[in-house]
């Protein structure tokens, strides 16, 4: 087995701040000034980390943000159309920012985009909390190889990948170091 | 896990802490405003009870139903069971029915064990009570109260627990004894000499035969009182009911002699009067009621647990 880094720590720095702000850019576009419409969730486990990276970033360059009322996690666990087929995974918590996602532009965060079912189960999941403005997708590494008609909106990098390969997501809040690996 | 939940004492430790951590997830779907997941979309749940129940039963529906999941209720009364049916005939239709999981009470102890290893039904099966053996799910929502209470998300190590009452009829003792000690729990048994089973001494707890003494000396931190089972006492156990429920029952004079923080439960339905008064049940150490609404969240983590994920070693 070979492992090529193909993100550094300082890459994925980087490319979180690029997305920080053009989440901020295209959210201008809908609302003329704040933070007040978006709501930021991140998808168990590496989502989470990343959400909260942007959503720092977005705190920094946009005074008078509520974080608590910007970031939030979704659990998607139930909403998984393998679960018949796979080994049963552990539900982690599912936290809405108090002011809900109704009418609001909700970012979702992962780490990894690949078929695409874990943003459809997402999608459902967020169904059932209300009904958002506008659902965006914002992933650290699009590898291609979708199954489902579903995209990003902001991207940190797109590797192209063969199907049989591995991306590894480090991140230094859950690992020992921030990176990104291709196993093969 | 594997496809069935017959008893407390089959699940290790990790597999008993994951489902109360599943659970954890259930219970915040049911603080939801839409509290329904459509996991279990698709798959038939049948209900079979041979015995009597309120919230064991509603309890289970409501976490299939929170689950998606179609369920069917069946109990013996009003049933072919009445024209005189065998289990094995009755479980056979199920499974000719497509039933995927079956949640089974039975006033026999190991109904749910044969229903399992009969070969009669291929689904999952959950024990919700059979006769005076065992009640593995309100093992799992009791631990699940006791951690939600005193430990916040840690385990029950060196937690004091007395069981105080009917231990020799009941099922919840059974099941309470073996996941506690699973848990790292002290189990402390408190009862008349007529009400322990006839080998006591082969069970991994202490025994006491005095209520007062053991609030006094061992300061538990849970103290759960057992229904006095009198559907199932063809003998006289205690003279009179008056004599029990001033010796073995929870009153208000006992419940001050509790150490801060310490609470108290029941399985339910309670004999108010017997072997717990109303002042008790319904005070704030009281965790009845906190018990009921814990059972659907770790009844929902059985039955996900059980219905989904790979099948392939256990059948």
């Amino acid at each position: 087995m070979s492992a090529r880094t193909v993100l550094s720590s300082d890459d994925i720095d980087r490319a979180v701040t690029r997305i920080a702000h053009e989440i901020l850019e295209a959210n201008t576009a809908l609302q003329k000034s704040g933070t007040s419409n978006l709501v930021i969730l991140g998808i168990p486990t590496r989502g989470v980390l990343l959400a909260e990276r942007i959503a720092k970033v977005i705190a920094r360059n946009e005074p008078g943000t509520d974080v608590s009322q910007l970031l939030g996690r979704l659990d998607i666990t139930m909403y998984r159309d393998d679960l018949a087929t796979n080994p049963t995974r552990a539900v982690t918590e599912t936290h809405i920012p108090a002011q809900g996602i109704e009418d609001k532009v909700v970012v979702l965060v992962d780490d990894v985009l690949f078929s695409g079912r874990t943003i459809r189960a997402a999608l459902d999941a967020l169904n059932d909390f209300g009904r958002p403005r506008a659902v965006k997708l914002a992933v650290l590494v699009d590898r291609g190889h979708r199954e489902l008609p579903i995209r990003a909106d902001f991207v940190g990098k797109n590797l192209p990948t063969a199907r049989e390969e591995r991306i590894r997501v480090q991140l230094a809040e859950s690992d020992s170091e921030n990176s990104v690996v291709i196993e093969s | 896990m594997s496809k069935y939940l017959l008893s407390a004492g089959d699940l290790s430790r990790a597999q008993a802490v994951e489902l109360l951590d599943i659970a954890e997830g259930m219970a915040d779907v049911n603080d939801r405003e839409i509290k329904k997941l459509p996991t279990l979309r698709g798959k038939t749940v049948v209900n079979l009870f041979f015995e009597d129940s309120t919230r064991t039963r509603i309890s289970f529906e409501l976490a299939a139903k929170r689950l998606s999941a179609d369920v069917i209720n069946f109990s013996a009364k009003g049933s072919s069971v009445s024209k005189g049916e065998s289990l094995k005939d009755t479980a056979q239709t199920l499974e000719a029915m497509g039933a995927d999981a079956v949640v089974i009470r039975h006033q026999a102890s190991g109904a749910a064990n044969v229903l399992a290893h009969s070969g009669w039904i291929n689904g999952a099966i959950v024990n919700a009570g059979d006769g005076t053996h065992e009640h593995p799910t309100q093992a799992l929502l009791d631990a699940f109260t006791m951690r939600k209470r005193i430990h916040g998300k840690n385990s029950l190590d060196g937690l004091k627990v007395a069981i105080v009452g009917d231990v020799l009829h009941s099922r919840v003792a059974r099941s309470n004894l073996l996941l506690l000690n699973t848990l790292g729990a002290e189990v402390h048994f408190v009862a008349p000499p007529t009400l322990l089973p006839a080998n006591p001494a082969s069970w991994r707890a202490k025994l006491h035969y005095s209520l007062d003494e053991t609030l006094l000396v061992e300061k538990p931190d849970v103290v759960m009182m057992l229904r006095v089972q009198a559907e199932r006492m063809n003998a006289s156990f205690f003279p009179t009911e008056r004599e029990y429920s001033r010796i073995w029952g929870f009153n208000a004079d006992r419940l001050k002699t509790l150490k801060p923080g310490a609470f108290l439960m029941h399985p339910g339905p309670m004999n108010r009067g017997l072997e717990i008064d109303a002042v008790s049940a319904d005070s704030p150490q009281s965790t009845v009621l906190e018990q009921v609404a814990n059972g659907v969240s770790v009844r929902m983590a059985v039955l996900y647990s059980l219905l989904s994920g790979e099948r392939s070693t256990d059948v």
